[in-house]
C-alpha cells in the first residue's frame, strides 16, 4: 500500500481537532446573528470579540485593529484598495515588489486603469529585494508601497522593517502580505512598524475561508464590501461566526508553539534540501539559503517540467506542488521564479515542499528515497534534458537569457 | 447649520470611509468616555452626518456646537452635557 506524505502545506493544511471542535457549536446550536440586539447574538458577538483578541494576540496588535476578510487575498486586497481610495490626495502612486502574490500585483494593476503610477520594484537573486531600491523608486506621490514579509514560492523572507521605515521617511502608507510567515515565524506589528499587515486562516491552521488585515490605529481604510457596519464599518456582511471562532483558536494554538515548531521544521527543512541536493544533479535550491521560511524548501529541477514530476510524485503518495497553489494550474512560468532570474527553461522545472509539524523525518527520507528516481524518469524522456546532453541546448539557452535580459531591463527601468 | 471655526476638541473620533450608521452608534459610545462639558470632534465623509448628527443630540440632550468643512471630511463638534444612557 502506497504510503501517504503531504508537503504542500502552504495550500492546503488540515485545522487542528481542538480548532474543530470549537468551531462546532457556532455551525449549529449558536447559529446565532453577532449582530442581533438581543443575548444570543450577543453570545456570537462575544465570540467573534474573542477570536479578534486571539488573532492580535498573535502578532502583537490590538483588537481593534484587527479586520476579519475571507481570506489573505481580500486582505491584499482591502489593503491596497482601501489605503488608495481613502487617501485620493495624498499621492497617485503605488509601489510593490515584483514577487507580490497576484492578489496584491493585480491590485496595483488595478490602479493603473485610474492612472496611478505603479512601479514594480525588482529583486535580487534569492529574491530579496533591496532597501536601496526603494529609496531610489519612493517619492512624495507615493501613497503606498507593499512589499511581502515572506514569499510563498520561494520562501525567501524580506527586510520589511527597513523598508517600512523608507516608506514611512517619504510619508507613504506600508503593508505587507504576510499570509505565508504569520504562524510560522514570530511575527510583531510593532517591531516591523508597518501600517497594514495580511494574514489568512490556513496559513496558521485555521480553517479555509478566514482572514485577517491589521491596520495601524487612526489608519483610514475605504470599504470593499459596503453595507452594514459590521467590523466597525469597514467590512459589510454578517460574520463567518464559526471561520472565526476558529481562526482565534487557531492563532492562540499556534502562538504557544511558534517558536519550537519553527526550528523543528527548519531541522526537517535541512534534512531534505541537504538530502536532495546530493542525491540529484542540476537541481537548484530556490530562494534565499538562509533568510527564509523554516518549512519551506523550493528547488527548480533542470530538464524537466515541475507539473510533470508533482504529478509522478504523487503517485508514489508523495504530495508537493510547483509553486503558489493559485498559479500552478495556469501552466505559466511563475513570475517570482523569472523576477529571481531564472531562464524560462529552468523555472518550469520548479517544485515546493511545504513542511508542517505533522511530517517527520522518516518522511523526509522517503522523499529523498523516491524523488531522484522519478526526477531520472522524466529526464530520460525530455527533448530538453537529452538536446543538453548532447551538447546541443546552447541555442534554447541563449533564447532565455536574451528574454530574461529584457525581463531584467523593464525592472531596471523603474 | 451652525458654522464653527477654531475649536479644540478635547477627544476626535474618524468615522471617514466608514459606513452609515456608525456615525449614529460610535459617538454615543466615545462620549461615554469624556467628562461633562469636553468637546467630542466627529470627523465624517457622509453628508447624511449632517443632518443626523445635530438630530441625534438633539434626541440624546447633547449639545451639537456646530461644523466645519475640512479639506476632506466634515468636523462636527459635540458637547457632552450629561451623561450617555
Amino acid at each position: 500500500m502506497n504510503r501517504t506524505v503531504y508537503m504542500d502545506h502552504a495550500a492546503a493544511t488540515p485545522v487542528s481537532p481542538e480548532v474543530a471542535e470549537v468551531m462546532e457549536p457556532f455551525l449549529s446550536e449558536r447559529f446565532w446573528n453577532p449582530s442581533a440586539v438581543y443575548d444570543l447574538g450577543y453570545t456570537a458577538r462575544e465570540a467573534v470579540e474573542r477570536a479578534r483578541g486571539q488573532v492580535a494576540g498573535l502578532i502583537n496588535a490590538t483588537p481593534e485593529e484587527i479586520v476579519f476578510t475571507s481570506s489573505g487575498a481580500e486582505a491584499n486586497n482591502l489593503a491596497v484598495k482601501g489605503i488608495a481610495f481613502a487617501h485620493p490626495k495624498k499621492g497617485r502612486r503605488i509601489i510593490v515588489s515584483a514577487i507580490e502574490h497576484h492578489s496584491v500585483l493585480n491590485s496595483a494593476r488595478f490602479f493603473e486603469r485610474l492612472d496611478y503610477e505603479v512601479t514594480f520594484l525588482p529583486v535580487d537573486g534569492h529574491g530579496v529585494l533591496d532597501p536601496a531600491r526603494l529609496e531610489q523608486a519612493i517619492d512624495g506621490e507615493t501613497v503606498l508601497v507593499s512589499v511581502m514579509l515572506a514569499n510563498s514560492e520561494i520562501g525567501t523572507i524580506e527586510p520589511v522593517g527597513e523598508l517600512a521605515r523608507i516608506a514611512h521617511d517619504h510619508g507613504a502608507f506600508f503593508h505587507t502580505d504576510a499570509v505565508a510567515a504569520v504562524g510560522t515565524i514570530p511575527v510583531d506589528v510593532k517591531d516591523l512598524g508597518v501600517d497594514l499587515l495580511s494574514l489568512s486562516g490556513p496559513g496558521l491552521g485555521g480553517p479555509k475561508g478566514t482572514g485577517a488585515l491589521y491596520f495601524k490605529r487612526g489608519t483610514r481604510l475605504m470599504p470593499l464590501i459596503h453595507g452594514g457596519i459590521q467590523e466597525g464599518g469597514r467590512r459589510a456582511g454578517t460574520e463567518n461566526v464559526p471561520g472565526i471562532v476558529g481562526l482565534g483558536k487557531a492563532a492562540e494554538l499556534r502562538r504557544a508553539v511558534l517558536h519550537e515548531r519553527a526550528v523543528e521544521l527548519a531541522a526537517l527543512r535541512d534534512r531534505l534540501v541537504d538530502g536532495l541536493m546530493a542525491r540529484v544533479p542540476r537541481l537548484r535550491y530556490t530562494g534565499h539559503p538562509k533568510q527564509r521560511l523554516p518549512g519551506h524548501a523550493s528547488f527548480c529541477v533542470e530538464g524537466i517540467e515541475g507539473e510533470a514530476l508533482v504529478f509522478l510524485l504523487s503517485a508514489k503518495g508523495i504530495y508537493a506542488n510547483t509553486g503558489s497553489a493559485c498559479a500552478s494550474k495556469a501552466l505559466k512560468v511563475s513570475p517570482v521564479l523569472v523576477a529571481i532570474g531564472l531562464p524560462d527553461v529552468i523555472a518550469q522545472g520548479s517544485v515546493v515542499f511545504t513542511l508542517d509539524h505533522t511530517n517527520t523525518a522518516d518522511q523526509v527520507d522517503y522523499v529523498i528515497e523516491e524523488f531522484p528516481g522519478a526526477v531520472e524518469r522524466l529526464r530520460a524522456m525530455s527533448p530538453v534534458w537529452n538536446r543538453e546532453q548532447d551538447g546541443k541546448g546552447d541555442e534554447a539557452d541563449n533564447q532565455d537569457q536574451v528574454r530574461n535580459e529584457a525581463l531584467g531591463r523593464t525592472c531596471e527601468a523603474v | 447649520m451652525k458654522f464653527v471655526s477654531g475649536i479644540e476638541p478635547d477627544d476626535t473620533l474618524d468615522l471617514v470611509c466608514r459606513m452609515c450608521p456608525l456615525h449614529l452608534l460610535e459617538p454615543g459610545e466615545r462620549l461615554k468616555c469624556l467628562k461633562t462639558g469636553q468637546v467630542l470632534e466627529v470627523l465624517t465623509d457622509y453628508d447624511g452626518a449632517l443632518e443626523d448628527i445635530p438630530a441625534w443630540c438633539r434626541r440624546c440632550g447633547q449639545e451639537f456646537v456646530g461644523m466645519e468643512e475640512g479639506e476632506d471630511c466634515y468636523r462636527l463638534y459635540i458637547r457632552k452635557v450629561k451623561e450617555v444612557a
